[in-house]
């Protein structure tokens, strides 16, 4: 948030410049974007040239019944090198712990799994959703991003940002590019950007539409490491609409290629009554690992306002989403900043998303099914389901232009079963809801 | 629905009467920015990246992770 102030600060009082694209931090060209349209308001400096621009963040992300948690500081710094060029850095950690399901659905009796890593095993007790308790990992991500202003009404904007995993490894290059009118009540973007990720899974990856092999013996050919290339292309208006209220349309293409499968989840395996299939390989346990396409085109549209009420704001937005994985998604997005004065305020956030299944989800698969199917996946996160999320943030502005922020939030997915309860499943749960808790607290400061 | 969207968007273009820099006042406060807590919105796309199977609308790049 701070970067935008201290760059709306600039906007304000002296020339404009704007949206860029920041790699890592997406939302920091937007507020740019604004922020050039505005460049005749108020005055509102709030650091002098050569400041740094501090915002510190804490996450603490935590799923019911043991599963993730997740611990997440962010810093990122901002600072105005020359009149209207910026440098933007953001460097961010993830520790995350916890258990994870990877696909099999609970069943009458207790289900053994192979380790990730091909070695040990582990079991869930009878009626249990199957998850895995060794999942652990660090992320270290890295981003920079420099804004360069070409004249008045135009600027550029160059970032790249690397990530790294014990078992995922990512970069990532973009170039933006933003024009005012000459009015500076419009700012139209081009962005393009391009990714390329590599996984390495422990114990290498699994070979797709295999049949899990038992912990400690021959894997099957398990190994080796895999990678899927994205490329973004996204056009941006924002416009102002009349003294309180601000929109901004993006339209977003995205094309994936490569391994874009998930090298840790397969898919139960089963009879007609529903009871885990015997008809196996030597060594093998009734799980199928997943496969999905090797090609992806995502398209969005994104719309959000921006209104001042008398004293409050609401920031509401729409995204729809669609890809050719047959995935189509509405999210609805709404804060309402409340001022209570005092330069304190209290933000209520309710968030709601709908998705459709993928073409090739499934909750198991029939073992008559297993040498016709092309793509299987049972990765809940392309199941049909709804999310809802609701939480309060309170912020105080002190006065020494920094700020505090603290906020509690509860999301809850509800999945859609799509496939038959067959006989032997009747009574369990194959797809419990989830919740989480998210807190998080910030602070941002100039130095 | 997307359709219902875009054609509401247009229209509400259209009919926006040019707003003076004088009159900027509102917009130009800091809470009016499209996305006034950057770490915060940058944290929730983190979040329902890697829950969900929509990701983008907000921008171009964004770091890779394996979670999704």
């Amino acid at each position: 948030m701070q970067l935008k102030k201290t760059q709306c600060a600039y906007m304000n009082t002296q020339t404009n410049h704007a949206d860029n694209d920041n790699t890592l931090s997406i939302k920091s060209k937007l507020t740019m974007a604004t922020c050039a349209l505005l460049q005749a308001g108020t005055p509102a400096a709030q650091a002098e040239t050569g400041d740094w621009d501090i915002d510190t963040a804490f996450l603490y992300y935590s799923e019911a019944d043991s599963r993730v948690s997740v611990f997440e500081p962010v810093v990122s710094a901002s600072k105005e090198i020359n009149e209207d060029e910026f440098l933007n850095f953001k460097v961010i950690y993830d520790v995350l712990t916890g258990s994870t399901p990877y696909g099999a659905i609970p069943t009458q009796s207790e289900q053994t799994f192979t380790n990730p890593s091909g070695v040990g095993n582990y079991t869930t007790a009878a009626g249990e959703l199957p998850l895995n308790s060794s999942f652990r990992d660090t992320r270290v991500a890295l981003g920079a991003d420099w804004v360069i202003p070409i004249d008045r009404l135009k600027r550029v904007s160059i970032g790249g940002n690397f990530s790294k995993e014990y078992d995922f490894n990512s970069v990532s290059a973009s170039v933006n590019y933003a024009q005012d009118s000459s009015d500076r009540n419009s700012t139209y973007s081009l962005g393009l950007a391009y990714t390329a990720d590599e996984w390495d899974p422990i114990g290498g990856k699994n070979p797709e539409l295999t049949f899990m092999r038992i912990g400690g013996t021959d894997q099957n050919g398990k190994g080796g490491t895999d990678s899927k290339d994205t490329t973004d292309f996204m056009l941006g208006l924002t416009q102002v609409i009349s003294r309180s209220t601000i929109m901004q349309f993006n339209l977003g293409f995205s094309n994936s290629s490569g391994y874009l499968s998930d090298p840790y989840r397969f898919v139960s395996v089963l009879q007609n009554d529903g009871s885990l299939t015997n008809t196996l390989p030597t060594n093998a346990r009734p799980y199928l690992y997943e496969k999905r396409p090797d090609k992806r085109n995502r398209n969005t549209f994104f719309w959000r306002t921006v209104h001042h009420l008398n004293e409050d704001v609401i920031n509401f937005s729409y995204r729809y989403f669609t890809d050719d994985w047959g995935i189509n998604s509405h999210t609805l997005d709404f804060r309402y900043r409340y001022e209570l004065g005092g330069k304190h305020y209290l933000q209520p956030h309710l968030r709601y998303y709908s998705q459709s299944s993928a073409d090739f989800f499934a909750n198991y698969l029939l073992e008559s099914n297993v040498t016709t199917t092309d793509f299987i996946s049972a990765d809940y996160r392309l199941s049909e389901f709804t999310s809802t999320t609701a939480g309060l943030k309170y912020g105080y502005e002190m006065s020494n232009n920094s700020e505090f922020t603290i906020r509690a939030e509860l999301m809850n997915q509800s999945y859609t079963v799509q496939d038959t309860v067959l006989t032997t499943q009747q009574g369990l749960d194959i797809a419990p809801d989830l919740s989480a808790i998210i807190f998080q607290m910030g602070y941002n400061f100039y130095w | 629905m997307l359709r219902i969207i875009l054609v509401t968007g247009l229209l509400n273009l259209s009919a926006c009467a040019s707003v003076q820099p004088w009159e900027k006042g509102l917009l130009a406060k800091p809470s009016m920015a499209l996305v006034a807590d950057e770490n915060e919105i940058f944290l929730d796309e983190h979040i329902y990246f890697s829950k969900e199977a929509s990701t983008g609308g907000q921008g171009v790049g964004g770091g890779g992770c394996g979670c999704n």
